[in-house]
């Protein structure tokens, strides 16, 4: 009970703290997280959670909703090559490793040292009965600078939450509906408009 | 094809745009017979909506022939259809529970920021209006992709002319709506806030509810005169006080329930009214809505509020203190319409609920600036423009 100053006393995520502290906290429960910049947002999808955490874990699935996200590639069970959009048709990569999982529950990443955007993240799955399954996903990120800090800024908008709450959306569009929700109105809008 | 697009404020045009076709599996794409200009048209009309871009097709109320089915729509080549203008997937929480127009999976992820800002929450897509709600091409247009086609629209059995059917897309559903938010008792007297289709079709519900009175309220003659038609008593807010009348009319009770189906646009010399114009011009508030006003302090204690008009951003001097006094009770919303449809067919086809008394003008598509125009200027006797492309191609 040392330290009640600083401890959080409600059942808030750490991620919606107004102390300034709360993103370090909240990093100390990403495995080996990676970065001081913290997002987290939450959805509930209308499905069995066995269905939607197996959809999440086949990292080959996250373009399909991801806007920024160009493709990853499973090298195995634990390791992955992730390719994200920059401006100019150019691309920035790093590998990630998963760090924690636990099937139907929780997954988290880390990217592995040497990537030019360290970045990790847990997301964890929740059984919410006749409502599906409530994702809740956190990322912790560094925001660097340069070219680099321009296509992150783009891949998490001018604020990043809310790049996380479109992609959440559009997982739920994708497992509820079978299609994300486009206003293209023929397939040649839909190339120009992109996801 | 051609299609009614939206370039400002009183400016909307003819334009050629690249035609609809399939994108997502569920889509169909419906050749358009028949579709209608709408009171929240005027809203986008007179510029009150924001994110609106120039060159948005608009139109929310239509239907026509199915041409082109993507790999899941269940709908055939040929088929009949009315299209609900709320954009619902049907597989949703919400769907699940009929709230469709609170389905978040029609709307695309990027235009779901704006309403959550604003709102706390996403809203459900729409056909034509604007970008908040998603962005989507509406059906004043030779043709339109729709959505999630597979749950939406409705098939219409041979025979039945479109001009009964077409407004199950919206106005019917949102008139028969507001009568149930109502939640209309035997003997309850029901006031009616606005003359218009939604106001018409929610006196012709608040009947087969079982009221036993309903007060009409408006200030064109020929619009209070359709309500008569239905039964309704009337009152004309130029010629008498709408409240000292609705209290002597019954009994110094006030009405059991009240229903604004006048919306953000309130017309009338009324003192807040005024003030809420110079506001709107000046953007210090952005809804002039005295219609609702008037109805919470109509409405007797314990009553019941009922508000399908459209309310889109913050109002002044809303009657909070009358609100709570009297314990009212408020509902409102976008319509359900995909709830309603199947069984407000069949109260069209057995005769129970007209709808064609509305229609008083058919022009063709190409005419729709001048339907604009018309309906804006000349409300009294314009109550509704249906436009059918098929005017245009006959004459082509
Ligand atoms: N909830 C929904 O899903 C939904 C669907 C369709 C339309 N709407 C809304 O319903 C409202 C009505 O639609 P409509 O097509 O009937 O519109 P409309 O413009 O044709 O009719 C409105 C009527 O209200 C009258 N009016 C204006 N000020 C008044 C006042 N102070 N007191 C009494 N009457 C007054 C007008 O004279 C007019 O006849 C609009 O706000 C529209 O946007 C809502
Ligand atoms: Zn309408
Ligand atoms: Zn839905």
């Amino acid at each position: 009970m040392g330290d009640l100053a600083n401890a959080q006393s409600d059942d808030a995520p750490l991620a919606n703290s107004k102390r300034s502290e709360a993103a370090a906290e909240a990093a100390a429960q990403i495995p080996e997280g990676r970065g001081d910049t913290i997002v987290n947002a939450a959805v509930t999808i209308n499905k069995p959670v066995a269905e939607v955490f197996g959809f999440f874990r086949d990292f080959a699935n996250l373009p399909r909703f991801m806007e920024n996200i160009e493709r990853i590639d499973v090298i195995d069970p634990q390791r992955s090559h992730w390719v994200v959009k920059a401006p100019a048709g150019g691309s920035v990569e790093w590998d990630a490793r998963v760090t924690e999982e636990e099937a139907d529950r929780l997954i988290a990443w880390t990217s592995e040292d040497g990537a030019e955007v360290p970045n990790s993240g847990r997301v964890e799955f929740r059984d919410a009965g006749t409502r599906g399954t409530v994702v809740t996903a956190t990322i912790l990120y560094d925001p660097p600078g340069g070219v680099i800090g321009k296509v992150i800024a783009k891949m998490f908008q001018r604020e990043p939450a809310i790049q996380a709450r479109r992609d959440l959306r559009r997982f739920k569009q994708l497992l509820e509906t079978g299609e994300i929700a486009t206003p293209a109105m023929n397939a040649k809008q839909f190339e120009e408009m992109g996801l | 094809m051609k299609a009614l697009a939206w370039h400002g404020k009183h400016d909307v045009r003819m334009d050629t745009v690249d035609d609809p076709g399939i994108v997502n599996p569920r889509d169909a794409i419906i050749k358009v017979t028949s579709t209608a200009i709408c009171g929240s048209d005027l809203h986008l009309y007179d510029g009150y909506i924001p994110t609106m871009k120039a060159g948005d097709v608009l139109g929310h109320e239509f239907m026509g022939e199915v041409v082109e089915v993507g790999a899941q729509s269940t709908l055939k080549k040929g088929q009949r259809v009315v299209v609900p203008f709320t954009i619902a997937c049907g597989s949703c929480y919400h769907c699940g529970k009929h709230q469709y127009s609170a389905c978040p999976n029609g709307l695309p992820a990027d235009n779901q920021d704006i309403a959550q800002e604003l709102y706390g929450h996403e809203m459900s897509g729409l056909f034509g209006y604007s970008h908040m709600t998603g962005g989507y091409a509406g059906g004043q247009a030779e043709y339109v992709r729709v959505p999630f086609s597979d749950v939406g629209p409705l098939v219409i059995p041979d025979g039945v002319e479109d001009d009964k059917v077409l407004f199950l897309s919206d106005i019917l559903p949102t008139g028969w709506q507001a009568a149930e938010y109502a939640q209309i008792e035997p003997g309850d007297t029901v006031a009616v806030w606005g003359c218009g289709p939604v106001g018409l079709f929610a006196v012709q519900s608040a009947f087969l509810m079982g009221a036993e009175r309903v007060i009409a309220i408006d200030h064109f003659p020929h619009r209070l005169e359709l309500a008569k038609r239905f039964g309704a008593e009337t009152i004309n807010f130029e010629e008498s006080a709408t409240y000292d009348a609705l209290m002597t009319m019954t009994g110094g009770i006030g009405p059991d329930a009240v229903i604004d189906a006048v919306g953000l646009e309130a017309h009338g010399l009324f003192v807040d009214n005024v003030i809420d114009q110079i506001k709107a011009s000046t953007f210090l508030g952005t809804d002039r809505p005295h219609s609702i006003r008037q109805a919470i302090i109509a409405c007797r204690k314990g009553g019941r509020v009922s508000m399908p008009a459209v309310y889109g951003g913050f109002v002044d001097k809303f009657p909070l203190g009358a609100f709570m006094e009297k314990g009212l009770t408020l509902k409102t919303g976008q319509t359900h319409v995909q709830h309603y449809m199947p069984a407000l067919l069949n109260a069209i086809m057995e005769g129970k609920i007209d709808t064609e008394f509305l229609i008083s003008h058919r022009m063709p598509l190409s005419e729709a600036p001048e339907g604009y125009r018309m309906f804006k200027d000349k409300q009294n006797e314009v109550t509704k423009i249906v436009l059918k492309p098929g005017l245009d191609r006959v004459a082509a």
